[in-house]
């Protein structure tokens, strides 16, 4: 059993001018971008490739999907800050990678793909695992290439890398024929790459700075509205001096968990769909939302047209297609959102003293406002002594993480219950399928997370039905020795879509129902870990306690109330303060 | 609304692909685009005519500059710019008529390429108004079978072409890695 992991860097001693095969020269241009393991499966067109990498020192996981390589090079990726990489053979292996592109694509995720094509004379023959891999994963990166001869290589797989971690990021795709695996060149390093077209600005217009630092003075009641940009761009410290420094009230996105602790005072919570009610009024109410690299997403904003109808908006993003695009912005700065933040704080300090003092009644104002919105309906866990409420479960959750464990979930009712009350204290710890919303996508992240950071406490809260979708990387997880503690909120329904159907479909409940759960201690028993069920709240706090010391992975089981719903909801197409705050009363059954 | 693209891209496998997939991907239809090579090369140049929603204009702009192999992306639906087409016409006409067809075609500055028995074939450039007129013209004659390149057009403000300029890139991994972090959390 391979337990070499973690993130180490990976040195060769390849002289430049050596005659070496493709799949060498492959291996060295990763090596020189930092690629200490890639997540795969092999095939018939990577067969050379694998023969190369045999007795290479960058690591190879052997994950049981192709799909799942691609969501565990998202956890790697996620949870680190650093490209992660994935690698199918052709057609087939190829095609199983797409969901996982768009998933990365949809949250701005760094991720290089490699992918085998037949051989270049082959292409367009229909050969044996053929398919257009090229064309297919087009709209599902950011970029993608065709490699035509091995000369070409190190320029494409060092462009590859920069593209897909600069700017905003995002995945690229690397398609390479078997021929080109084959071929021999002498290995020539590349130093510097020039994509004339491929312009983004990362330190926003000055003057445009300044004057979002005048509209933050002037404002009564601002509101800071964080994305996954203040991940992505490693701004976590310069949003925390920021939020301190106006002292405005802050949400964070379901992409932002972790990026102001969840425990700071300024902290409101998460808005949108299913976000605290406080969150929401905020938004609602606030005459500037400073939008912080997000992209007012539909989830978040509900009905554009009674979106925060009285704020101005400040709006960084480093890709200015996202600028305007759902709602117009009064003042528009294009760069990196760290870059940005730097300036702006030096900025509004040196306007402080002369501005902040006009408008000290009306932010003590719309701080008391903000606070009792936040007495009023705060998002607690609820408990029962019959049953495990699913807010009870994610409540000993985050008593067990306290703030610290990396938590990767799947798409539904438990990642919402998840995002509103675990709390994080630092970011890269949150991670979902936000944009996307894939099920199957908790465990084979928590994987590569887990990979990636050995000795830090992983989750991967699944529900019943994503948890299904995942199962072949038990066999990754024994294999490798993950220990990724998998916590499966189990209802017996496709929750969230019973949720819908419960409210808006008339109660008619159609094809939500799982039954046939696997036995947990069989299921995870043939892999050789341990597996438990656990029903009564009374029991729970154990349970969860006992997988977390367990030195292997583990799969604990958890029934919770089946009928339990998210709230507050904003039904779709909702305005954002028109919140649904609990369970519609019971309508008698004629 | 009819928008009026002109883009300027490197001349790539798929880069016509890109363009044409922002478009698609919106449920928009082309119609027309013509691309030819520039002075230089390796570049191309692209006319595109479509139909788009006027408030999703400046969008479409904005997400066809994103594109990697895409220079310059600009809207000339508004702009000072010149716009023509091209078009190639056979007609098929009776031996009395061919002295009025000829007549017709000076009066529209369209010139004879081919001439036989049957008829004629006639090059005619200008703005997608005047070929209309013409082709109801022509057709007034005998058969006819029409082939258009579609519109090209060409800015007349010299808009500055802003590139990116070339970076360090994988001189060695430990370099490399700080680089990353530097752009990349």
């Amino acid at each position: 059993m391979p337990k070499t992991t973690g993130a180490s860097p990976v040195t060769t001693n390849v002289k430049p001018g050596t005659l070496l095969d493709g799949s060498k020269i492959l291996l060295e241009c990763l090596v020189r971008e930092g690629v200490d393991v890639i997540f795969g499966y092999p095939g018939g067109v990577t067969l050379p490739f694998y023969d190369a990498l045999y007795d290479h020192p960058i690591r190879h996981v052997l994950v049981r999907h192709e799909q799942n390589a691609a969501f565990a090079a998202q956890g790697y990726t996620r949870s680190t800050g650093k490209v992660g990489v994935c690698c199918a053979t052709s057609g087939p292996g190829a095609t199983n990678l797409v969901t996982g592109l768009v998933d990365a694509m949809m949250d701005s995720i760094p991720i290089v793909a490699l992918t085998g094509q037949v051989t270049s004379s082959l292409i367009g023959t229909d050969a044996f695992q053929e398919a257009d891999t090229f064309g297919i994963t087009r709209s599902a990166t950011k970029h993608n290439f065709m490699v035509k001869s091995v000369e070409e290589l190190p320029q494409i797989i060092h462009e590859a890398f920069y593209i897909a971690a600069s700017g905003r990021p995002g995945p690229v795709l690397i398609d390479i024929p078997k021929d080109v695996f084959q071929g021999r060149s002498h290995y020539t390093p590349v130093n510097s790459i020039h994509l004339p077209g491929y312009k983004f600005s990362n330190e926003g217009h000055a003057g445009q700075i300044r004057r979002a630092a005048q509209m933050i003075w002037e404002a009564g009641r601002p509101l800071v509205y964080a994305g996954g940009g203040i991940i992505h761009s490693g701004a976590a410290n310069e949003l925390k001096e920021f939020v301190e420094l106006i002292d405005a009230p802050a949400v964070t996105t379901l992409m932002a968990l972790g990026a102001l602790p969840g425990t700071h005072p300024n902290y409101i919570s998460m808005p949108g769909m299913h976000g605290s009610y406080a969150a929401n009024m905020s938004m609602y109410e606030s005459d500037l939302l400073i939008a912080l690299g997000t992209r007012f997403d539909d989830r978040v904003t509900g009905r554009l047209a009674a979106f925060a109808p009285h704020a101005k908006v400040i709006h960084v993003d480093i890709d200015p297609s996202e600028i305007g695009k759902n709602r117009a912005v009064d003042m528009p700065i294009v760069g990196d959102v760290k870059r940005v933040l730097e300036k702006l704080n030096k900025v509004v300090t040196e306007l402080k003293p002369e501005m902040s003092a006009a408008r000290s009644e009306d932010r003590k104002a719309w701080w008391s406002q903000v606070r009792s919105w936040k007495e009023q309906h705060p998002l607690e866990p609820s408990f029962s002594v019959d049953e495990i409420k699913p807010q009870h479960l994610m409540a000993e959750i985050d008593r067990i993480s306290g703030g610290n464990a990396i938590v990767c979930t799947d798409v539904g009712q438990h990642q919402m219950w998840s995002a509103q009350l675990i709390k994080f204290n630092k970011p890269r710890l949150w991670i979902n399928s936000g944009g996307l919303g894939t099920m199957g996508f908790g465990l084979p992240s928590a994987m590569g997370a887990q990979y990636a950071n050995p000795d830090q406490l992983v989750f991967a809260i699944c529900g019943d039905g994503g948890f299904q979708m995942s199962l072949p990387e038990l066999a990754t997880l024994a294999n490798y020795g993950l220990p990724v503690k998998i916590i499966v909120m189990n209802n017996g329904y496709l929750g969230m879509v019973r949720q819908w159907q419960e409210l808006f479909y008339n109660n008619r409940l159609s094809q939500v129902t799982i039954d046939s759960f696997p036995e947990p201690e069989k299921l995870a028993g043939a892999y050789g870990f341990k597996g438990k069920t656990v029903e009564r709240p009374e029991d729970l706090r154990k349970a969860l306690e006992e997988a977390v010391a367990d030195p292997g992975p583990y799969l604990l089981n958890v029934r919770v109330t089946p009928f339990e719903n998210v709230f507050p909801m904003v039904p779709a197409g909702g305005a954002i303060n028109e919140m649904v705050l609990g369970p519609p009363k019971p309508v008698p059954v004629a | 609304m009819i928008q009026v693209i002109s883009l300027l891209l490197e001349d790539k496998t798929g880069a016509l692909m890109r363009v044409t997939g922002v478009l698609s991907a919106r449920g928009y239809n082309i119609q027309s685009l013509t691309v030819a090579p520039t002075m230089d090369p390796n570049l191309s140049r692209m006319t595109i005519v479509v139909d788009v929603e006027s408030r999703l204009r400046t969008q479409v702009i904005k997400q066809m500059n994103k594109l990697i192999n895409v220079l310059q992306a600009t809207d000339l639906t508004d702009a000072p710019a010149v716009s023509r087409e091209l078009l190639l016409l056979r007609v098929k006409t009776s031996m009395e008529s061919r002295t009025a067809v000829l007549k017709e075609a000076e009066i529209f500055g369209a010139r004879v390429v081919d001439s036989s028995v049957e008829g004629f074939a006639i090059e005619a450039t200008g703005a997608t108004e005047k070929l209309n007129e013409f082709i109801d013209v022509m057709r007034s004659y005998g058969d006819i079978e029409v082939t258009r390149s579609g519109l090209l057009a060409v800015s007349l403000e010299s808009k500055k072409l802003r590139l990116a300029p070339p970076v360090i890139r994988g001189v060695a991994a430990q370099e490399d890695e700080e680089e990353g972090a530097a752009i990349y959390g």
